[in-house]
């Protein structure tokens, strides 16, 4: 750093009086222009962190310097549940998001090495890095985040796959209309009384929303008694004018799609069959005897509500996604001029030797990036510590206090209502600490390199 | 594989193996280029809904996801943004944005230019030290000044106006913006500055007509990281603005309400994304290179 950038000799002991003259004459002007930076870095960055670092041992709430506490505004910092929870918070960010980052950005910057159109893909996955973290973050909640499947894009994925494994019931509120009925949505729907061959059930149910209703339904009609079988109806057993419960009547409609099973006198299930437009059914060729009728409990299972990415358990998961989508950009540019400044030949070797894509991308390319994958992995470690913006743009206010972190805790007992200056600055310089050896370490680096 | 295949099709003629090698290397490639597709649209969808929500009418956006507007492109409208353009907090505190974005790119640049010069190329005592306290300076995160400076500026009277949150950009983008010109000068021909010193150019003139254009590349990367990093700052414009809104605060205090103006913050948001992407993409290069300079901050 010194040697090569030395342009002036140093004024020489015992030289005459007018050398010396010109070599003040030059301080002056090395102060001129060194002069507004010091301006502002000692009054905006050396003072406030001493201060800051004083008012630390202070109980200070209010913003009253109000009497010296020694570490008591550190020890608050891990026992006060909330910083607790944020140092807690803070350690995942710091366990996933650096070694996830670092290597997604390898990946991709392997695999962008393979194809034509690599530039067309690295501006996609950088274009998040010019955007700020809070709008981001923004992005995420309003557009893939929200609960309900039919607003947000993840659930709605979810739910398309959920859907064809395990579909929702036709019916996820009905209850039974008379007492003929027993039984629970949620255990099945059973006839109270038992019935044999050449009956007829009628499975009346309320409790169904108009938009519920099946779109096909029809008018539900009571099927013929059939010899040697069981018919029945299942419709929704209520009319605009009320109507009796129990009966079909004109202007109720069938349930089409209801699955009805045939309980035998054990229990057991003898048959199922579905209802049609109308809501009857027919079991066909049933032997003598009683049986129960009954609407199985996967008629009533509820749709998928969509999962809570926004909920206190998942929140310090969805933001580590969205953090992700912002940063994979630089990690990956970053290695990929690490990977570009490999010699061509180097790899060509450890091919003809031998050497599979793997071993070569193991053995060779990894160990020579090393350096530039401990600085992407380093910048992120210091970025990750000092998260913010993200939480107040991702996390809804009910659920700050589970997905919180260092920066947002500091931020809040500063500047919200309690104004705990104290305590606030004892948050700074913890945060100040974390820091510190990680810049460090990142300086040297960058400075070996430059 | 390819280097056996290659050694048989050796006796045939050159145009058809190169021809099988090369139809070979399509179908090896074709996994990596469909998982990087997916990949890509990842990337692309979540944008790409955010500027569809700005684009739906509320009371669609209330019961239907954006992704079905692409089957029905007629259901856009531009309702939002004009209903965002009468909004005056929103047009002020993007106004508010450009200015703290601007200040917070020149002011910081020109003072550490000065002081990068200084380090390179002037003579005074103890300047290697001084270069060192500089880059100590990069450590110390903006949290530690937040709430002296708060003092500070209330005592002076400027709290909650765009001059102290442009300081405040100032100030803690000063260490590094030095510390990548500095090292950027010294690289100037030493002989070009000797030219200029011997004909008798004054310092500041070699500083105007002669470092400030050399240095316009690192000039530039800085500038457009400076910009970035003042137009989506949340943390300082929050800390010190009241009345004084940027953009990013402006949503924040709207996301309080979430769900119910959706339709004001998908098009805020998308505007407040608009011009770093425009930045973005007109000068790409700078950033990219100022990146790889700077994975220091």
């Amino acid at each position: 750093m010194s040697g090569q950038s030395i342009t002036a000799e140093p004024p020489i002991a015992g030289a005459p009086p007018e050398a010396e003259a010109g070599a003040w004459r030059r301080y002056a002007v090395a102060l001129g222009f060194l002069l507004p930076a010091a301006f502002f870095l000692v009054l905006w960055v050396v003072y406030p962190a001493i201060r800051t670092i004083v008012r630390s041992f202070f109980d200070d709430a209010g913003g009253q310097f109000d009497g010296f506490v020694w570490f008591d505004n550190y020890t608050r910092l891990f026992s006060d549940p909330t910083t607790v929870t944020a140092i807690k918070n803070n350690a995942i960010w710091v366990g996933v998001v650096p070694a996830l980052v670092t290597a997604i950005g390898l990946l991709f910057a392997v695999m962008t090495e393979r194809v034509s159109w690599s530039v067309a893909f690295k501006t996609v996955v950088f274009m998040p890095m010019a955007i700020s973290l809070f709008a981001a973050g923004v992005i995420w909640r309003a557009a893939m985040y929200q609960q309900d499947p039919d607003r947000g894009a993840v659930n709605a994925v979810v739910a398309s796959v959920k859907d064809a494994v395990s579909p929702a019931g036709v019916l996820s509120q009905a209850q039974p209309s008379s007492e003929a009925i027993e039984g629970t949505p949620q255990g099945g729907l059973t006839l109270t009384e038992a019935i044999g061959t050449g009956d007829s059930a009628l499975l009346g149910l309320t409790g169904i929303r108009g938009e519920e209703v099946p779109e096909d339904a029809e008018q539900a009609v009571l099927p013929e008694p059939l010899q040697g079988g069981i018919t029945g109806v299942v419709w929704r057993d209520f009319s605009p004018g009320g109507g009796t419960p129990g009966e079909v009547e004109s202007e109720e409609v069938g349930l089409p799609g209801v699955t009805v099973e045939l309980r035998g006198a054990d229990g057991g299930q003898v048959a199922s069959t579905t209802t049609e437009a109308d809501g009857s059914f027919v079991f066909e060729d049933v032997e003598d005897g009683e049986y129960r009728v009954a609407i199985g409990s996967d008629t009533f299972a509820a749709g998928f509500g969509g999962i809570g990415w926004l909920s206190a358990d998942l929140i310090t998961l969805s933001m580590i996604v969205a953090y992700i989508w912002i940063w994979a950009g630089f990690s990956m540019v970053v290695i990929a001029a690490g990977l570009a400044s490999i010699p061509r030949e180097v790899l060509e070797a450890a091919r003809t030797d031998g050497g599979t894509e793997w071993q070569v991308f193991r053995r060779v390319t990894v160990p020579l990036l090393a350096p530039v994958l401990t600085v992407v992995f380093i910048t992120m470690l210091i970025n990750v510590l000092k998260v913010f913006d993200i939480v107040l743009s991702v996390a809804p206010g009910s659920v700050q206090d589970d997905g919180t972190v260092i920066a947002l805790e500091m931020w809040r007992e500063s500047f919200t209502a309690a104004r705990n200056y104290g305590f606030g600055s004892a948050i700074a310089v913890f945060l100040f600490v974390l820091v510190i050896p990680l810049l460090l370490l990142n300086i040297r680096r960058f400075r070996r390199e430059a | 594989m390819t280097s056996a295949a290659a050694a048989e099709a050796r006796p045939a003629p050159v145009i058809e193996e190169s021809m099988s090698a090369r139809i070979l290397r399509v179908v090896a490639k074709a996994p990596i280029q469909i998982i990087l597709v997916v990949v890509g649209l990842f990337w692309l969808v979540p944008t790409i809904g955010l500027f569809i929500i700005s684009l739906m009418d509320p009371a669609d956006l209330a019961s239907n996801g954006w992704w079905t507007v692409l089957s029905e492109p007629s259901r856009l409208t531009l309702e939002n943004y004009r209903t965002l353009l009468d909004n005056d907090t929103i047009t002020s505190s993007l106004w508010t944005t450009l200015w703290i974005a601007i200040g917070g790119t020149v002011i910081p640049i020109f003072i550490a230019a000065l002081a990068g010069y200084a380090f390179a190329w002037l003579d005074f005592p103890g300047r290697d030290w001084l270069f060192i306290l500089v880059i100590a300076l990069l450590v110390v995160p903006l949290q530690m000044a937040l709430i002296p400076m708060f003092d500070l500026y209330n005592t002076f009277g400027i709290f909650d106006s765009v001059l102290s949150i442009i300081l405040f950009h100032t100030a803690f983008g000063l260490p590094f913006a030095i510390f990548l010109l500095r090292n950027f000068f010294i690289g100037i021909p030493k002989e070009l500055l000797e030219a200029a010193r011997i004909d008798g150019a004054s310092e500041i003139r070699i500083f105007l007509r002669l470092i400030l254009p050399l240095g316009l590349p690192a000039i530039a990367s800085l500038a457009i990281f400076q910009f970035l990093w003042s137009w989506n700052d949340l943390l300082v414009a929050l800390t010190f603005g009241r009345e004084t809104q940027p953009i990013t605060v402006a949503i924040f205090s709207q996301l309080r309400q979430f769900g119910a103006n959706l339709e004001l913050i998908a098009p805020a948001s998308f505007v407040s994304l608009a011009i770093p992407l425009v930045v973005f993409f007109a000068f790409q290069r700078y950033f990219v290179q100022g990146l790889l300079a700077g994975s220091v901050k």
